[in-house]
């Protein structure tokens, strides 16, 4: 049984440095998503919103890859469970470059590379089927196991979210990846209070949620979702943890964060936008980058 | 309405029969989980999946194992043996197996999954499906207990695995017969990249191919015997009952010939429209499987596709019903894939 990631190796870079601070890559995230919004008539563009900041740290900070190369072997892998977020993904894959960006007009178009929900056989950069929720985290299970029989220094980052916690696929993997120690494991939770019914505290509940994943096994963090510096805290403690544990970040956000009029809106799974919306809201999302 | 078997045994309090039944009907008991298929008189060999593998994966370093819960009842337990380091034990969840087998194949690896036929089947099909399947990673899940190989009833009989996994596209379903082929179908499946699906016969498992000078290839059906009366076309443990049911129809003057499909998916199209051509047979699909679904309508679709029409076309099958509980011999006579409800099933055909 292998136990632990070697960390005495050093990390290669992925990328120089830049002087783009994660605030800005959030925002190109979320004007991205919007602008394939604005393409289609439609998207999961409150989750897309919602998670820009957390993906502008995985992407931008946390993750080693490499744009022109997205199967390089020393990459980080970053596992998209909840398909449906694919809009968010695809917008942060442009902003990293491993997307052009004039392919965001093709979004969920026939025979796009970038279709509504997302699949692994689409997409660069896209690492798994998700969609049928629950899947991630086994998933990333065995990614897990196949880095460290390569004795590999990558992290598998998971993203998922509260309403797909029902799914009890997600259980059986949370307990096998203490069980396995796996420290190369960083699962995200997207805490957004909204599943297709209702608020998912509603739906069937999903607290205490920390108290869960650390009876699991796992080391909790949960943090504000929006909050790119406490973000950066977070990542930094999961990937820096020397305890043999996978770890796990609940990020509580706010649906449609940066849009005010779409935050306000009425809470939905699937936030409606009226066709003369989509350029409002990039308009007031790039004011509010200035103000 | 509501499914009930309760009825007690008429049976019961009768001192005759009492104990262990009488002589001429001896009281058959449900057998365990472990124990072997073979009939009394029949050549075994031990565990020959777990065996393949295990040597198999000397020459084949990105073979690893995975098992949930079930690595004696699969033979998995001789590759960990073999392999402890490359053994992964996964507990009692199939859903997980499934998706850290599609993660690891993801890595670069080759996983050897196991369980029980009903629970890939069953439990876990979605993530078979959009993990694996999808895809088409280079994953082999090979499962115990296919069809009608237990007596403990419809939680463990998997009578319609190959129905299910028919349905999904890229996965290879494969149903060997013995151990022999047990043996030469590892290396082979390993061989085919992509997902396969293979059905495990486990424990001491009868032999019966060597005598034929045999050779499993993937994809390949293959004439075991020829006859001129009637085509068996079978797979898994019913090639080996078709054999026997052909040489006790021979000593009633019918010629019978037996045409052996392991691999249901994708199926041996050229070999089986030659053989169903010959005019003059009638074709008998038999499988261990229910009728819904199953080789025999994978055969029935062909021939009707491509114009071939035989003298006559019957299946052995399993019914469209959930399975009793009890002994093994007893069931597989009650459901018509004994080597006598066999050849008394194609007597009153002819």
């Amino acid at each position: 049984m292998t136990t632990s990631t070697s960390q005495a190796a050093p990390r290669p870079q992925a990328h120089a440095l830049t002087n783009v601070s994660l605030a800005d890559r959030a925002y190109r995230i979320r004007r991205n998503a919007l602008r394939m919004g604005e393409v289609q008539g439609q998207g999961y563009i409150a989750q897309a919103l919602g998670i820009a900041d957390v993906l502008a740290v995985s992407y931008f900070h946390a993750m080693r890859f490499r744009p022109e190369d997205p199967e390089w072997e020393e990459r980080d892998r970053f596992l998209l469970s909840i398909g449906h977020y694919a809009i968010a993904l695809y917008a942060a894959l442009i902003e990293a470059g491993i997307i052009p960006e004039d392919e965001l007009e093709s979004y969920g178009t026939d025979d796009s590379r970038l279709p509504m929900s997302g699949m692994a056989a689409y997409t660069p950069g896209m690492e798994i089927t998700g969609g049928s929720l629950g899947h991630g985290l086994g998933l990333a299970v065995g990614f897990c196991f196949g880095l460290k029989r390569k004795r590999s220094t990558s992290f598998v980052y998971c993203l998922f979210s509260d309403g797909e916690l029902g799914e009890g696929s997600i259980w059986e993997a949370a307990w096998s990846a203490s069980h396995w120690q796996l420290d190369n494991l960083i699962g995200i939770v997207d805490v957004n209070n909204q599943q297709a019914d209702g608020p998912a505290s509603q739906v069937t509940g999903f607290e205490p949620l920390a108290e869960r994943f650390a009876a699991f096994g796992w080391h909790v963090q949960r943090v504000d979702g929006n909050d790119v510096d406490a973000l950066v805290a977070a990542f930094d403690a999961a990937r820096g943890l020397a305890e043999p544990k996978p770890r796990i970040i609940i990020c509580d956000t706010k649906m449609a964060k940066g849009v005010p009029f779409l935050e306000e809106r009425e809470r939905n799974h699937f936030l409606r936008v009226e066709p003369h919306e989509w350029r409002q809201a990039i308009e007031l999302l790039d004011a509010g980058r200035t103000s | 309405m509501r499914r009930s078997k309760y009825t007690r045994p008429a049976w019961l309090g009768e001192q005759a029969e009492g104990g262990q039944g009488t002589a001429d009907r001896p009281r058959l008991t449900t057998s365990a989980m472990i124990a072997s298929l073979a009939g009394p008189d029949q050549r075994t060999k031990p565990a020959p999946f777990g065996h393949a593998l295990a040597a198999l994966a000397e020459t084949r370093p990105e073979i690893v194992g995975l098992t949930a819960d079930l690595a004696k009842y699969t033979d998995l337990h001789v590759f960990a043996k073999a392999h402890p380091d490359r053994f992964y034990q996964m507990g009692m969840a199939e859903q997980l197996l499934i998706s850290a087998a599609a993660g690891m194949a993801r890595e670069g690896f080759m996983p050897f999954a196991t369980t029980y036929a009903v629970f890939a089947a069953r439990r876990a099909y979605d993530f078979i499906c959009m993990a694996i399947a999808e895809e088409n990673l280079n994953v082999k899940i090979v499962c115990a207990l296919p069809g009608l190989t237990t007596g403990y009833g419809p939680s463990h009989q998997a009578t319609e695995d190959v129905a299910i996994f028919r349905g999904m596209p890229n996965i290879a379903i494969v149903d060997p017969c013995d151990a022999h082929e047990i043996e030469q179908a590892v290396p082979a499946i390993a061989a085919h990249d992509g997902p396969v699906y293979m059905r495990l016969l486990r424990g001491n498992v009868p032999l019966v191919l060597d005598e034929y000078g045999y050779r499993f290839e993937f994809g390949k059906a293959k004439t075991l015997r020829d006859g001129n009366d009637v085509l068996i076309v079978s797979s898994g443990l019913m090639t080996m009952r078709a054999l026997e049911a052909a040489d006790a129809l021979a000593s009633d003057n019918v010629d019978v010939a037996v045409l052996h499909v392991p691999t249901i998916k994708p199926l041996d199209e050229a070999t089986i429209l030659k053989e169903a051509s010959r005019t003059g047979r009638m074709v008998v699909v038999a499988e261990n499987h229910t009728i819904v679904g199953g080789l025999g309508e994978a055969v029935a679709g062909l021939l009707m596709r491509s114009g071939v029409f035989p003298a006559a076309f019957r299946q052995i099958a399993l019914p469209d019903e959930f399975l009793d509980a009890g002994a093994l011999p007893t069931l597989h006579d009650r459901y018509g894939l004994s080597v006598a409800a066999v050849t008394r099933s194609i007597k009153g055909w002819l």
